[in-house]
């Protein structure tokens, strides 16, 4: 069914089609609105779940990872300050290896209080553990929190799905909401591997130490780092199940095709503009508008951010010139934690383009295109790696 | 309170394994052994960090026979509610849930998801056992370390605040039970928590557990200091049930007769050796106006 509806009840129809069975939640801008349209469907009826109305963003995981523990399928959402006071539990959730689905309907992060988009909140939660996929308009938001269930049971690895706070969560646009029997048979319900059973007792998440011990029958178990290693492996594993998930999801509701990056005009490009979520489509003008005077310019929208997708990152920028990336974050001392990861995987390639990086728009301050086309119609420029200091745009010092 | 239990129909079946990790003359052994008996097979338990979490052994032992959940410091109560919710979706309901966490877990950084809990009145058990300090992490105060009493936070003159009132506080949520009980009435704990079972809403019980090491006592001991903390009125055992108070068992039998005096109960324990006379004084006055009041 095609309707007109903003990004956080795109999510929510995602979230009721994947028949969430707890969803636990405390109201942040800019995320409210989707909690708020969960718990109208719960209360009329029209979802069959539990809505727990928690008293803040710590306890909202943590009646989701009790939830998901005992075998049902679990949801919550947040954006910025609200991510980082659940922050003990999001490395919980991954450690515990619960199936959760969070979408990040992502802010700035205080102080000073903002309340506008950027993307801070979610990177730094980047190494929790958690698979972290960006979605850039409103039909990938509800087809990614779809596939988010299904991807975070088949690996028991939690999924945040992240989209742009008022930029995707307010807007209006057009999108398909797929009918529930297909996805029905798209996400069959969760199968968990265990779940909290008087009859079948077990002890979770108990004191490890740092070496590995025998259990009572005399068979060593796998002590805190082999558990961790799991968590990385399975997460590395992750990137192909991602590409598994999308084909599947192509096949029964004919969208994808790009599960990990998301390139635009990028096959024959010298130069890519690379970043997180909806600013992608602002990139795309601008590399229309440098096509036309005559420098070959790509996007590469990074869907996937972790586990990072290294070997579909270099097919589609390691034939480039340069690289420029666009980012509303900053590991700060350092430069942009996307700009990082692009570097790191180009390491190896044999024609390594050079990587540029612009901080845009962080506490929501306006990204206008004239700006963007300029940083990289500049960047188009450079023949070399002249500096490693991000540059930041629309600045009025 | 119905029928008594005693130590002749107390169920005989263990579900803590022997062989625990707590410390020699553990008050928390004690509840715990016996709350579980009171709690059953059917019942699913929740525990932050806390002294209980190394009781229960270290991965992939377990000293528990009933399935547990350990989860972060903040969130006892919040992961109770958890646990029930999706034992509600999978139509699982009979099956109880207690949360057990210490003071620290309950009275400091676990307050804001009890109290969340209680307002939303999530069908739980919340079970406080109250050692009067950090004693997990070295005997460092807590909210509900009592005045006077030296800990490795409080190291010279000893905890300057007066032990926050955790039962008062739960029953001013409007729980349809709150109670009190002590390692060293054993049966009187059973019970309660057996009626807590039979109420609907959040339960709240709060415990009294003696701690050789932390309060500084000899471990054979246990039970008496225990003892003496009721007999002297300085902890006293009661129910608030829909919002009634009556004391019961041991404290009840003590209205109209004459208590034992609080020094009796701090020369027992190195943790007050700092205490003046004019803090004992006081203290004395403070536990005989709280009695005055018992017995108008």
């Amino acid at each position: 069914m095609h309707c007109i509806e903003s990004g956080n009840v795109a999510a929510a129809y995602g979230v009721k089609l994947a028949r969430a069975q707890v969803i636990a939640a405390y109201p942040i801008t800019p995320q409210t609105p989707l909690t708020e349209k969960l718990s109208e469907f719960v209360d009329g009826g029209e979802m069959q779940a539990e809505y727990i109305p928690v008293e803040s963003e710590h306890s909202a995981l943590a009646v989701c990872i009790a939830a998901s523990s005992t075998g049902v399928r679990a949801f919550t959402a947040t954006s910025a300050n609200g991510l980082l006071y659940m922050s003990e539990q999001v490395h919980w959730a991954a450690g515990a290896r619960l199936p959760i689905v969070m979408c990040v309907v992502n802010r700035g992060v205080g102080a000073p209080w903002t309340i506008w988009n950027d993307h801070q909140d979610s990177i730094s939660q980047r190494d929790a553990g958690w698979i972290q996929v960006y979605a850039c308009d409103h039909q990938q938001i509800i087809d990614t929190v779809i596939q988010a269930f299904y991807l975070a049971e088949a690996v028991s690895i939690p999924v945040m799905v992240c989209y742009d706070g008022y930029l995707l969560s307010h807007t209006y646009m057009p999108f398909d909401i797929p009918e529930a029997a297909q996805v029905d048979h798209f996400l069959p319900p969760f199968k968990p591997a265990y779940a909290l059973d008087p009859s079948q007792p077990a002890n979770l998440n108990t004191v490890t130490l740092p070496d590995i011990r025998p259990d009572i029958r005399g068979d060593l178990a796998p002590g805190y780092m082999e558990i961790r290693h799991n968590l990385h492996t399975d997460l590395r594993q992750a990137i192909e199940n991602v590409a598994e998930i999308d084909a599947r999801f192509k096949d029964t509701f004919g969208r994808g095709g790009c599960p990990h990056v998301e390139p635009y005009r990028s096959d024959d490009a010298d130069f890519i503009a690379v970043c997180l979520g909806s600013l992608s489509y602002q990139l795309r003008d601008v590399a229309d508008i440098l096509r036309d005077e005559g420098l070959k310019t790509g996007v590469c929208g990074i869907r996937l951010y972790r586990p990072f997708p290294d070997e579909a990152v270099v097919d589609a920028l390691a034939k480039a010139k340069g690289i420029v990336v666009f980012e509303k974050a900053l590991s700060y001392g350092n430069q942009g934690a996307l700009c990082g990861d692009i570097k790191a995987a180009l390491y190896h390639s044999k024609q390594r383009p050079f990587v540029r990086n612009y901080i845009v728009g962080l506490g929501g301050r306006e990204i206008k295109t004239a700006d963007l086309l300029a940083a990289f119609r500049a960047s188009c420029a450079q023949t070399d790696d002249e500096t490693d200091t991000p540059q930041w745009i629309g600045l009025n010092l | 309170m119905g029928a008594k239990t005693t130590i002749l129909n107390l169920p005989a079946e263990e579900l803590v394994h022997p062989g625990t990790r707590a410390c020699a003359g553990c008050g928390l052994g004690i509840v715990y052994r016996v709350g579980l008996k009171a709690l059953g097979r059917d019942t699913i338990l929740v525990v932050p960090p806390s002294c209980l979490t190394v009781l229960q052994g270290l991965y992939p032992i377990a000293a528990t026979q009933l399935p547990c959940l350990n989860v972060t410091f903040a969130s006892t109560a919040a992961a109770a509610t958890g646990v029930l919710a999706a034992l509600k979706v999978q139509g699982r309901e009979h099956i109880t849930v207690a949360a057990w966490a210490g003071d620290g877990g309950t009275s400091d950084i676990g307050i804001q998801a009890l109290s969340g809990a209680c307002e939303r009145g999530d069908n739980f058990i919340f079970i406080c056992y109250d050692n009067e300090a950090y004693m997990n992490t070295g005997v460092q105060r807590s909210g509900t370390t009592p005045r006077g009493a030296i800990t490795t936070t409080t190291p010279i003159h000893g905890k300057p605040q007066h032990k926050k009132d955790m039962p008062r506080i739960m029953a001013a949520h409007g729980l349809s039970y709150v109670a009190t009980g002590s390692a060293a009435y054993p049966l009187d704990l059973y019970d309660k928590i057996k009626k807590a079972k039979t109420m609907g809403g959040t339960k709240y019980i709060h415990l009294h557990t003696p701690c050789p090491p932390g309060w500084g006592f000899d471990t054979r001991y246990t039970v008496s200091v225990g003892r003496l903390a009721v007999e002297t009125g300085l902890f006293d055992l009661y129910e608030i049930e829909e919002g009634v108070f009556h004391l019961t068992g041991p404290s009840a039998r003590l209205v109209g007769k004459e208590r034992k005096p609080v020094s009796a109960y701090f020369k027992t324990q190195s943790r007050f050796r700092a205490l003046t006379q004019a803090h004992i004084a006081e203290m004395q006055q403070q536990v005989d106006e709280t009695w005055a009041g018992y017995e108008k």
